[in-house]
């Protein structure tokens, strides 16, 4: 949204990585949009903005525990930062502003 | 899911990811591609692999790509002060060490700077000519029957004209002879000029400048003449020299046509002036002996090729008039060569050079036994950096737990030597210039030959080479200094790192002192050969024989005035002087005409042989006839008889010989052997003529008190025949001493390395007993301790060092004699035997100063107060 700084798709992955808690590294949150959104989602796609978040700093990401399958190489676990959640925050409270100004007649039946 | 197991990513895919990821993306970014990989694996293994290639290709970005080298160069830079701060500190600390290792080094490469530039110098040769990787000269090679070819690096007229007329792959050429001489006269000023005969392309061919004339005329019409600037400068006042006439010789008149700077001396043609050729053959009597193919001692030529003409093409075309010319001869053969300009100097064996050379064979020599000490010194750093690298072990291992790299370590140790080096080559280049004139008046031709001064390339190479023998001197402590483990350090154990180096060193010193030796007694033996060979007995007096030149005198004239100074005992004449190694011979026969041999003579009088001391073993001597028309007698040597098989020497008295082909001469006597020519041949036959015509030297038996006061008396006598032409007199013994020359410049060159190379082993002996002492100082103390009185102490620890110096002794003398024996004395027929003295000698002397090198280091050692060195433990 405008003045917020991020744009829908960014906005979009901040949620995911706040829905996954603990679990949240590249490749669930990837599966987390497909699942959400239908869309399919490319690891390309997903990586820079994530570098891309955290170079803003919305995001930090810390190297997990090194695991047997992928070849002993660590996950990078992503968290929303404060300024991440206040963002996030500011953007769904403008929605649900323009939300509550629309009549319920013009949302009947859909 | 077991067989996905075993299929990876494809490998290359992933070397292109390590290669271009930057290192903090790389582990987890790689590692999300495998998840992905491993899931495409169930839609088949070539669709995994084209995925992964695509997304490894894909994620190639900004922010994925490392940073690029040249940011982490900038830690080596850092580094690499880092080394140069440590390897200051490192010198300074140990003063001693470094020291020795300084000046060893800088003692060895001031021969080896002079060396370079003595090469650089004499490869230089002849490279200020246009194109001269173009130009080439026609040498020549003359075998008679089966014998060796001899080579020269002249050749024939014929060659030369056929060259200049017929040759299609030559662009230009130039004829040249030498033999231009003459008593130059203009107005009042008369000097005496020489130089060379030439054709007309002289400048166009070689790149002399002519400052003043035409270069296509100046020597083009007969009687031209062009003058070297300082030639001209001596005979004319003034600059207008263009179309004065010189007179030549009081007979013929010459026009100067053009002025020529002066040679330079990397020229291998010199001459102070140039007469046009035409002038010589004009005059040319016998024009079929001017044009025989086989007349190839006087004539040099050298042409330019064509742009596109190659070497062979024009090899070839020599071949081919060879071939047809040589199918005229019996029994001789004359080839043809083309050697390129560059080429000439230095030279392979060659006889009638144009002007100044220098042979390769010695220059090689030199050069080697210049290395073998440069060599001496790099390994004396060597040694020094082994046995002391157990004191910098505990540094290494400190920088590889920091993390240091094994060739980081390695390049720390090869900067330490390349900075000594340096310094080294520094100090050396101070020691170079002091050198520089001792080495340039050894010998009055080596000034001839080679300037040595010094230019910005020169000392691009003197740094290179200080590089090269950094290189060569670290590298080995360098490798093993690497290798150090990081535990054997932490944990104190000294041992293993002392036996890798243990043989090395012990070699090394052996080598150093093998070479010293070897050197010295090499020095002494070759200055008993040349001893040996100034006192030699020749078969006749010299002493207090002074020769004169008759110069262009009447020798009559010159002998009356001679005669009246009381001093002068007995006066005689030659043509030439014997066993100086200037020889004359020809061709001659006796009984037999299919019989013939080479013959060597000199023309005396009758004063010559009483002059001289000879022994008349059969017959008379000459008889004295000054105005004899036709030469008619000859007195002949042992040899002689030897030869022709004459058993009694009374039976050649009144026989006839013939020599040149022409010359019948009567033997009237038979002389004792001599020595007729230096001492390297062996005695040829060899006969005396009487020929009044041909004396060109006077010889004067002196008894003087006061040499001096009679020498200006003589030169007073001089003057009153000839006051245009200096007096040139010198004593025939000193005239022996010179022709061995050679002989006294070998003694010093071999005499200085000696020095060297036995300052550089005591040098590392020094250095390896500083060590051995300093780290076995409280073993010592122990001992003392223990009861050990000084002198068992001093025994053990030389004990070591006298074994190697036995050990260099029992290499270095058999290997000198056989050297000397074999190989460098095997071709004199006279010789000193090679005795026990010298080598004796030169096995002592290395033996004192390397006993005294070690019992000095011992003996401080062993006063050590074991108080003081036991105390902090």
């Amino acid at each position: 949204m405008k003045g917020t700084n991020i744009g829908e798709f960014e906005e979009l992955i901040l949620l995911t990585i706040a829905a996954l808690g603990e679990q949240a590294y590249s490749v669930s949150i990837c599966d987390e949009i497909e699942s959400v959104s239908g869309r399919k989602m490319k690891l390309g796609v997903i990586h820079p903005v994530l570098n891309r978040l955290e170079n803003k700093g919305f995001i930090s990401s810390r190297l997990g525990e090194a695991t047997k399958e992928r070849g002993g190489r660590r996950k990078r676990f992503y968290q929303v930062t404060h300024t991440g959640k206040v963002t996030l925050k500011k953007v769904k409270s403008q929605r649900d502003l323009l939300w509550g100004k629309i009549d319920d007649l013009v949302f009947d039946g859909i | 899911m077991k067989k996905f197991k075993n299929h990876n990513p494809p490998k290359w895919a992933d070397k292109l990811l390590e290669w271009y990821c930057s290192p903090s993306i790389l582990e987890d970014l790689q590692g999300d591609l495998y998840e992905h990989y491993f899931r495409n694996l169930s839609k088949g293994k070539s669709y995994a692999n084209l995925i992964y290639w695509l997304d490894v290709l894909k994620f190639f970005r900004i922010y994925t790509v490392q940073k690029p080298k040249i940011l982490t160069q900038m830690n080596t830079i850092n580094l690499l002060l880092n080394y140069f701060k440590t390897s200051a500190r490192s010198i300074q600390r140990n003063k001693l060490f470094s020291t020795i290792n300084i000046i060893g080094l800088a003692i060895s490469m001031s021969v080896g700077l002079l060396m370079l530039t003595f090469i650089i110098e004499l490869y230089s040769y002849d490279n200020f000519h246009r194109n001269s990787e173009k130009i080439f000269r026609v040498t020549s090679f003359h075998q008679r029957l089966e014998e060796n070819p001899d080579r020269f690096a002249s050749t024939s007229a014929f060659v030369c004209k056929e060259i200049q007329n017929s040759f299609t792959e030559v662009d230009l050429a130039v004829t040249m002879r030498r033999g231009f001489s003459g008593d130059a006269n203009y107005g009042e000023k008369n000097i005496r000029i020489r130089g060379l005969w030439s054709t007309k392309d002289f400048f166009k061919v070689l790149s002399f400048e002519l400052v003043q004339g035409d270069i296509n005329t100046a020597l083009k019409e007969p009687y031209s003449l062009v003058l070297t600037e300082k030639t001209a400068a001596k005979l004319i006042d003034g600059t207008e020299y263009l179309g004065k006439t010189i007179r030549l010789n009081d007979k013929e008149d010459y026009t100067i046509t053009g002025i020529v700077k002066d040679p330079p001396k990397n020229s291998h043609i010199q001459f102070e002036s140039l007469a046009s050729f035409s002038t010589y053959e004009n005059a040319v009597e016998n024009r079929e002996k001017f044009m025989s193919w086989t007349n190839i001692w006087l004539y040099y030529s050298y042409v330019v090729l064509k742009e596109n003409v190659e070497r062979e093409q024009f090899q070839a075309s020599l071949d081919r008039l060879s071939k047809i010319q040589n199918a005229k001869l019996e029994n001789r053969s004359v080839n043809l060569k083309a050697q390129s300009i560059t080429g000439i100097v230095p030279t392979d064996e060659i006889s009638n050079n144009i002007g100044p050379n220098f042979d390769k064979e010695p220059l090689f020599v030199i050069s080697l036994l210049a290395l073998l000490v440069i060599f001496s010194a790099a390994f004396n750093y060597t040694n020094l950096s082994i046995a002391r690298s157990l004191r910098r072990s505990k540094e290494v291992g400190i920088r590889k737990v920091i993390g240091a790299t094994k060739s980081q370590v390695f390049t720390q140790f090869i900067c330490e030597s390349l900075i000594i080096s340096l310094i080294a080559v520094v100090v050396s280049f101070g020691l170079f210039l002091f050198i520089k004139p001792e080495f340039i008046n050894l010998d009055e031709e080596i000034q001839n030959i080679v300037s040595l001064n010094l230019s910005v390339i020169h000392l691009i190479y003197f740094f290179c080479f200080a590089i090269a023998v950094g290189i060569i001197s670290g590298i080995f402590p360098a490798f093993l200094l690497s290798k150090i483990k990081i535990i054997s350090v932490l944990q104190n154990i000294n041992s293993i790192k002392l036996f890798s180096g243990l043989s090395l060193r012990k070699t090394l010193i052996i080598a150093q002192f093998t070479l010293s030796m070897g050197f010295i007694i090499s020095t002494l033996i070759i200055n008993k050969q040349y001893q040996y060979a100034i006192n030699y007995d020749l078969g006749f007096s010299t002493e207090n024989i002074l020769n004169i030149e008759v110069q262009k005198n009447d020798h009559e004239i010159l002998s009356s005035y001679f005669a009246q100074i009381p001093e002068v005992k007995s006066i005689s004449k030659s043509a030439i002087i014997p066993t100086t190694g200037y020889v004359w011979g020809d061709y001659g026969k006796f009984k037999d005409p299919l019989d013939s041999t080479m013959l060597y003579y000199n023309y005396i009088d009758e004063n010559y042989l009483s002059n001289h001391n000879f022994e008349l073993i059969a017959g008379t001597n000459f008889i004295s006839k000054p105005n004899q028309e036709t030469e008619e007698f000859a007195i002949v040597n042992e040899t002689f008889l030897e030869r022709f098989q004459i058993n009694n020497p009374y039976d050649a008295i009144n026989e006839t010989l013939l020599i040149d082909r022409t010359t019948h001469l009567k033997i009237i006597g038979v002389v004792k052997d001599f020595h007729h020519n230096n001492l390297d041949h062996k005695i040829s036959p060899f006969l005396f003529r009487y020929s009044p015509k041909r004396f060109r030297i006077i010889n004067l038996k002196i008894e003087s008190q006061d040499i001096l006061a009679t020498m200006t008396k003589l030169s007073d006598a001089w003057e009153k025949v000839d006051n245009i032409h200096p007096f040139k007199a010198e004593f025939f013994d000193t005239q022996i001493q010179d022709s061995y020359l050679s002989f006294s410049i070998m003694i010093k060159i071999i005499g200085f390395l000696a020095f060297l190379a036995i300052s550089i082993a005591t040098f590392g002996l020094l250095g390896m007993a500083v060590y051995v002492t300093e780290s076995r100082l409280k073993e010592i103390s122990i001992r003392k301790v223990l009861g050990a009185t000084e002198q068992n102490l001093v025994l053990l620890l030389s004990k070591g060092f006298i074994v190697l110096l036995i050990i260099s002794a029992l290499i270095a003398i058999p290997l000198t004699y056989l050297l000397f024996d074999q190989v460098v004395l095997a071709g004199t027929p006279y010789r000193a035997p090679i005795g026990a003295l010298e080598i004796l000698s030169g096995v002592i002397i290395i033996f004192t100063i390397g006993i005294g090198t070690i019992g000095l280091q011992t003996f401080s050692a062993v006063r050590v107060n074991p108080a003081d060195s036991l105390k902090d433990e």
